[in-house]
């Protein structure tokens, strides 16, 4: 993929699709991914990286990131209580409560 | 039911006393129940509560309630929320949730008196083209059962094009109710973004993501557009517009237009092998009708599906944190620590392409790629834009093919990660 018409800041960034590390990725992520899955995924994503890296012929110089089709502002509204959810009604679908608090394995020995 | 084809056809049988809701209710369950096996577009069906949806609206109408769509059958694509109904966006993540709240779309069509009958098959999370993603199966396309139907709104255009439903919701980030209408032969609309509320739509690509209807041809589109549409102070990024003329069809319909229309036909879409001669068919009647064509450009066509991938990747990769476990959702048998509980529960409950996705937004949002990928889409994106803004400064609307070919064979290019 041709990269002459990039002038802008991108060009420092590191050669994308080159030895993913699909562990490293799949800890951020929180996913629990073994070897056999971890080869599979990072054949994968190459391929993903080759096809998104054709944007990087754009010339995109003094082009303003556009970061939502509205464009606008963020509507704001009055800082009051609107709703009052019941916390019973939503611990409903939580796989172990107790009383108000939603239940995980032990994090503080 | 035979005669009772679209929306608007019921919608006057029941007008005329010609038959009631309930009656009505009950001939799409049982057409559901007989057809759906050869399908699987459907998920769940909601039988008991749509027949008491059913009574109510015939008691409504008793008491000379007019409205015309009260009383009609439809069902939701299990995106939308459903108050006390299983919802699970086609994800052993959701297979356990029951909503505890409506969505907005859904909330509107209750309020308008329309009846769901259950909810539809889709792509898990909506990450998909052929609806082969789903935890609860693929869907088959009703004219081929070898093929599929599109995705990822696949179960809603299933079910219109084989008469289960004359409408149903669908939602669209980057082309989930175009593409399965298309590929189902009937018609989708994905509404300008703002248009429809997303609150309680279950979130794929937030700066993406529209609800639209899906039915058996445009006035019928319009009907539901009509009752679905509208500003939502739910969701931030709802657009304020004037909604009169939304109100305007629900009992007049589509307005006539005052002047023919330039319609633009722009290049790059040509360029691939599309199948001529249905868009000439097409052309052909639209000039009968009075409308003239012009030939348009938008450049940065083919930077739009890397954006796309780009964009919607990394905001799924955000948007799909919040399945941990803990609250809602999939968990793992035997958490040995937060962090196990985490990643197993995840790796558990989400299916191969909407991990690649959430790899590849994790990739394209991390430390020293952020520039290269996530803004150096949205700069593109304005392009894209500007060349649409440009195209319609000529021409009013655009013709293009939705689709390169015609529904593909169910199986082949599930391996391929970029193939469609």
């Amino acid at each position: 993929m041709s990269q002459t018409t990039e002038t802008s800041a991108d060009e420092s960034a590191p050669t994308p699709g080159t030895g993913i590390d699909v562990t490293h990725l799949s800890a951020l992520a929180r996913l629990a991914i073994d070897a056999k899955t971890a080869s599979a995924a990072a054949a994968d994503l190459e391929s993903i990286v080759n096809l998104i890296d054709a944007m990087r012929s754009v010339n995109t110089d003094g082009v303003e990131p556009l970061s939502h089709p509205l464009d606008g502002v963020a509507r704001l509204r009055a800082d009051q209580v609107t709703e009052n959810p019941d916390p019973k009604h939503f611990q409903r679908n939580a796989p172990a409560t107790s009383d108000a608090y939603y239940l995980v394995p032990r994090v503080v020995e | 039911m035979t005669e009772l084809h679209s929306l608007r056809d019921m919608s006057l049988a029941l007008a005329q006393g010609k038959v009631s809701s309930v009656e009505l209710t009950q001939e799409h369950l049982v057409r559901v129940k007989t057809l759906d096996a050869s399908l699987n577009s459907f998920i769940t069906l909601t039988e008991d509560e749509a027949l008491a949806h059913a009574a109510a609206a015939d008691g409504l109408r008793a008491k000379g309630d007019s409205r015309p769509t009260l009383g009609l059958p439809m069902a939701h694509k299990d995106i939308f929320c459903t108050n006390g109904v299983l919802t699970t966006a086609g994800s052993k993540m959701l297979s356990n949730f029951v909503a505890p709240y409506d969505a907005t779309v859904v909330s509107k069509f209750a309020d308008a008196g329309m009846v769901s009958i259950g909810k539809t098959n889709m792509d898990e999370f909506a990450m998909g083209s052929s609806n082969e993603t789903s935890y609860f199966g693929a869907v088959a396309n009703p004219w081929d059962v070898t093929r599929v139907p599109g995705g990822s709104s696949g179960g809603s255009a299933a079910a219109v094009a084989a008469g289960l439903v004359a409408g149903a919701t669908g939602t669209d980030t980057g082309g989930s109710i175009r593409q399965p209408a298309a590929l189902c032969g009937i018609t989708g609309l994905k509404p300008t973004y703002g248009r429809v509320s997303r609150f309680g739509m279950i979130a794929f690509a937030s700066s993406l993501d529209q609800a639209g209807p899906m039915t058996r041809d445009a006035e019928d589109a319009a009907l539901m557009l009509s009752v679905m549409a509208g500003f939502d102070a739910k969701d931030s990024t709802s657009a304020n517009r004037d909604d009169a003329w939304l109100n305007a069809i629900i009992h007049g319909g589509i307005a006539d237009l005052d002047r023919p229309l330039v319609i633009g036909l722009p290049d790059q879409y040509y360029e691939n092998g599309s199948n001529q001669a249905s868009i000439d068919l097409a052309r052909q009647e639209l000039e009968q009708l009075g409308h003239s064509f012009k030939r348009v450009s938008l450049p940065h066509t083919d930077a739009a599906i890397p954006v796309y991938y780009v964009l919607a990747s990394a905001e799924a990769s955000t948007n799909l944190s919040r399945y941990d476990g803990v609250r809602f959702g999939h968990r793992c048998d035997n958490p040995t620590s937060l962090q196990d509980l985490y990643e197993r529960s995840r790796e558990e409950g989400f299916g191969a392409e909407v991990k690649r996705r959430i790899l590849t937004g994790t990739y394209t949002l991390s430390v020293g790629y952020f520039d290269a990928y996530y803004l150096k889409a949205q700069k593109i994106r304005r392009l894209i834009a500007q060349d649409f803004d440009t195209a319609f400064a000529e021409v009013d609307l655009l013709l293009t093919p939705t689709s390169p070919t015609p529904a593909f064979k169910q199986g082949p290019l599930n391996d391929d990660p970029v193939a469609m």
